[in-house]
């Protein structure tokens, strides 16, 4: 269960990324997050492993204060925290099995990880993701040798290392195909119905809000406009969320 | 479009322009000293062509030669009875014909030479009655029929008896060779290329690791609070004091095994064994419960005894390297320097211990002080504001004393003491201050201060030339190839440092917050996300480099940086030019081969 209460960004600069945002998650519901380009969407996921530092607020999470976590602590809280990014955010020159054990670098011992030495079952564990996602013949080819939506697959396979109790994904499938596109969403539908994992991802298009997404919450310059169910997002609630001269496409 | 109109000021302000470079131009032919007059001067012009074609003859090959001496002899004055020369006994042989056989002193005669070994040259010289003085006539050049004239004027050197006319010509035998200064040049590129080579190894080996402090996207990440810092400036000198101790204990405890050899074998065998298994029960792969205190604190003992054993493994390495080494190196004869590189290398391994043990034992204590310092921030009352405080205090006294210190190292002044007192004071108040402007809790950017003293040492350095620093390690290590790779290694340092630190500096940020995102700490991020990254830039960097030390290489032996540089600079002050043009055309071989390998290398990893 995720608790965010008035959550507040202000890039130095000055520029006002997200505005007193509360808001909860229960535990294996998938979140969607909506809101136009530049609206907070990336800095409200990213506050909440703070791979951002907020500037006010708090983040509950499993009843841990995630803003207070020393740096320990904030392993133990982001190794359970899959994220998944727009453009995959894959290591290109490393393999795509390295790639996936990445995910488990916040648990094994930090000592025998430099020398890039995993333990057994974290190598059976990769293995078995990587068919999961459908491209266990790709585990020895170069990260960048892959096409996007297998790229996106395995950046799906190392939140999936982590054992998560929760994914972020931002904007996952914005640089994919609309077929690929619900290829990516539909793996994360599964890990979310199956493995029980909460899932909050930003999305672009309504009809893949519509297709996967429990609930939505929409964010406008930073501030929170609507939380409710996809069906709820009527014309009105659209021109609010998107503005005046938006039109509906999906 | 529109009408341009012509802007007097505009013109006005061109025309002082044009004005004002002349002027400098003017004044640079005056500091210059721009002399046309020398460069068309003719005695000027003949030194540099005989420069130039000395160069174009480099003095690589030579032939044996074989002295040719063929003699006639001549009467001065004619005697009362006239004189005729012996006949020519075998025609087939060289022989000379003077006519006439015999003359007044200071008068001309003609000299003719048959038979002779075709297109050689040499002197004709006239040998005075068994005086064995050579004066010379003329000198000859044999055309290609192994004919000769000349017509010479004979000596003031009357006499009754009869004098020799001697041709003495030399001819190549055999197959060119090589000569001395082609042995010599070879001998001392071989050095060159290895003086190359040392300084980029051991530049590269220490810029990797320091180019990532002059990386700003890395460091302005790293913060911490004042009491963090205060802490470290306390708990660095005396992490380095305690990581010196232990190595010397490891040292000695060593010194005392060495005796034996026995347990040196059981040592060297048994230790990485120990090693293993220790590391394997202390530091399991993978946790998933936080381990309790006491079993940290037994791993943690666990851990300190198994670096005792590794430091002192690697003493004992190094001593059994030290002795085989210069054991080997004796026997070896021919190849004794693989035995003496052994040797250096232990000894090198004896050096560094000491100061990388004390380097750890600093890193430990300020991870420490870091870890205490954010345990500390977290709470919260009078007394972590008391803390903070006197620990602010005391770290601004330390680290101007400190400061101070390497001062008084420098300059050696006078009522020390009186300085130490003022610059404790000082530190200490502008910590107090320092303290007061800060709250306990809040974050410094203290990666960024690292940043910036790394950035600007390495500046500084970079902008010292290779030679003059070679100047400064002749002085120290004497002259020789060893100062000049000290000197290159330097350099190599600073430059190769920024060089990489921007390309740190210039990867995706992508991967590097997919990988923190993980969990993973801050070393394995730079591991999983950053390495991989600058892994071609940093190759094609080092190549760039070696080139670039090649080069460097062939002229710092200028100073006396060892190298063929001292070899080519000798034999242009002795002018000797064809021995100078024999190590030009080597560095020329040299470097051009070295630059299409680095291209290739290049072209390969990018
Ligand atoms: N590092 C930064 N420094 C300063 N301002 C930033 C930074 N990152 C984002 N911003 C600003 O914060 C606001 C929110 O950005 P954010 O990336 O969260 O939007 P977004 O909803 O994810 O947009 P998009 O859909 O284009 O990804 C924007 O106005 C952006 O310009
Ligand atoms: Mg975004």
């Amino acid at each position: 269960m995720l608790r965010i209460e008035n959550l507040t960004k202000i890039y130095t600069g000055g520029v006002q990324a997200l505005m007193n945002v509360s808001f909860d998650v229960p535990k294996g519901q998938f979140l969607a997050v909506i809101g136009l380009s530049g609206s907070g969407k990336s800095t409200l996921l990213r506050c909440i492993n703070r791979l951002i530092e907020p500037t006010s607020g708090t983040i509950v999470w499993n009843d841990i204060d995630v803003t207070a976590a020393s740096d320990e602590e904030l392993r133990r809280i982001r190794r359970k925290i899959g994220m998944v990014f727009q453009h995959f955010n894959l290591v290109h020159r490393s393999s795509v099995l390295t790639n996936i054990l990445a995910g488990r670098l916040g648990y094994v011992n930090p000592a025998w990880s430099l020398l890039n030495r995993f333990p057994k079952t974290d190598m059976e564990n990769a293995y078995k993701q990587l068919e999961r996602v459908g491209i266990a013949d790709k585990a020895d080819h170069r990260a960048d040798e892959l096409s996007g939506g297998q790229q996106q697959r395995v950046g799906i396979a190392r939140a999936m290392m982590q054992n998560p109790d929760m994914i972020l994904a931002d904007e996952p499938v914005a640089s994919l195909d609309p077929v690929l596109a619900h290829s990516i969403m539909q793996y994360l539908e599964k890990i979310n119905k199956e493995d029980g994992v909460t899932v909050l991802c930003s999305l672009h298009f309504l009809d893949l809000v519509h297709r996967y997404a429990d609930r939505v919450v929409a964010l406008k310059e930073g501030i929170l406009m609507f939380d409710g169910l996809p069906k709820d997002i009527d014309d009105a609630k659209f021109k609010d969320i998107y503005g005046r001269d938006a039109e509906r496409v999906g | 479009m529109k009408n341009k109109k012509p802007n007097p000021m505009r013109s006005f302000g061109t025309g002082l322009l044009v004005l004002l470079a002349l002027i400098i131009y003017a004044y640079g032919f005056q500091v210059t000293k721009v002399n046309l007059a020398e460069t068309k001067s003719e005695r000027r012009q003949e030194q540099l062509f005989r420069i130039l074609r000395a160069l174009a003859r480099p003095n690589i090959f030579a032939y044996e030669k074989e002295v040719f001496e063929v003699r006639v002899p001549v009467m001065i004055p004619c005697p009362a009875e006239g004189f005729t020369p012996p006949a020519v006994q075998n025609p087939d042989q060289p022989y000379m014909i003077v006519t006439p056989s015999c003359s007044d002193p200071r008068s001309k005669v003609l000299v003719q030479g048959f038979n002779f070994e075709p297109q050689t040259r040499g002197p004709l010289n006239l040998v005075p009655h068994e005086s064995g003085v050579n004066l010379q006539l003329a000198s000859i050049e044999v055309d290609r029929f192994g004919q000769f004239e000349a017509t010479v004027l004979l000596p003031n050197r009357p006499s009754e008896e009869s004098h020799e006319i001697v041709a003495i010509t030399r001819r190549n035998i055999g197959s060119p060779h090589l000569t001395k200064t082609a042995y010599d040049t070879w001998d001392k590129i071989v050095e060159t290329v290895f003086l190359a080579l040392l300084a980029t190894t051991l530049g590269v080996i220490i810029a990797i690791p320091l180019s990532f402090f002059a990386a700003r996207n890395l460091m302005k990440e790293i913060t911490s609070t004042l009491t963090g810092m205060s802490l470290s400036i306390l708990l660095i000198p005396i992490g380095l004091y305690i990581g010196a101790q232990f190595a010397s204990l490891a040292e000695w405890v060593s010194r005392t095994m060495v005796g034996n050899w026995l347990i040196v074998a059981v040592g060297i065998l048994g230790f990485p064994f120990l090693l293993t298994i220790g590391m394997r029960w202390a530091l399991p792969q993978q946790e998933t419960q936080t381990p309790s205190a006491g079993l940290k604190t037994i791993r943690l003992s666990t851990l300190f005894g198994l670096a005792f054993i590794f430091v002192l493994l690697l003493y004992l390495i190094s001593y059994l390297a030290l002795t085989a080494g210069s054991a080997l190196g004796d026997a070896l004869g021919n190849l004794g320097f693989l035995g003496f590189f052994v040797r250096d290398l232990g000894d090198i391994l004896n050096m560094l211990i000491k100061v990388v043990v004390a380097l750890a034992g600093a890193g430990v204590l300020s991870s420490m002080a870091g870890k205490w310092s954010e345990s500390l921030s977290r709470q919260k009352g009078p007394l972590v504001r008391l803390s903070h405080t006197v620990l602010a205090v005391l770290g601004g006294a330390t680290l101007a004393a400190l400061l101070l210190a390497v001062i008084y190292w420098l300059y050696q002044f006078r009522d020390a003491q009186l300085y130490f007192i003022y610059a404790i004071v000082i530190g200490g108040a502008l910590g107090l201050l320092a303290s007061v402007l800060t709250k306990p809790a809040s974050p410094l950017l203290s990666g960024l201060v690292v940043y910036y003293v790394a950035r600007t040492i390495f500046n500084a350095l970079r902008s010292v030339e290779a030679l003059v620093m070679a100047i400064v390690f002749v002085v120290w290590v004497g002259i020789g190839p060893f100062a000049g790779s000290l000197a290159l290694a330097l350099h190599t340092i600073a430059s190769l440092a920024k060089l990489y630190s921007e390309q740190v500096e210039s990867i995706m940020t992508g991967p590097l917050e997919a990988i923190r995102a993980t969990g993973a700490n801050r070393l394995q991020t730079i591991i999983y996300a950053v390495v991989p990254q600058i892994v071609p830039p940093y190759i094609s960097y080092t190549m760039y480099r070696w080139d670039i030390n090649v080069r460097m290489s062939t002229i710092i032996g200028f100073v006396g940086g060892g190298g063929i540089g001292f070899l080519l600079q000798q034999n242009i002050n002795l002018l000797n030019y064809r021995d100078a043009s024999a190590q030009m055309i080597a560095i020329a071989i040299v470097v051009s081969i070295m630059d299409y390998i680095s291209s290739v290398m290049r072209e390969k990893v990018v």
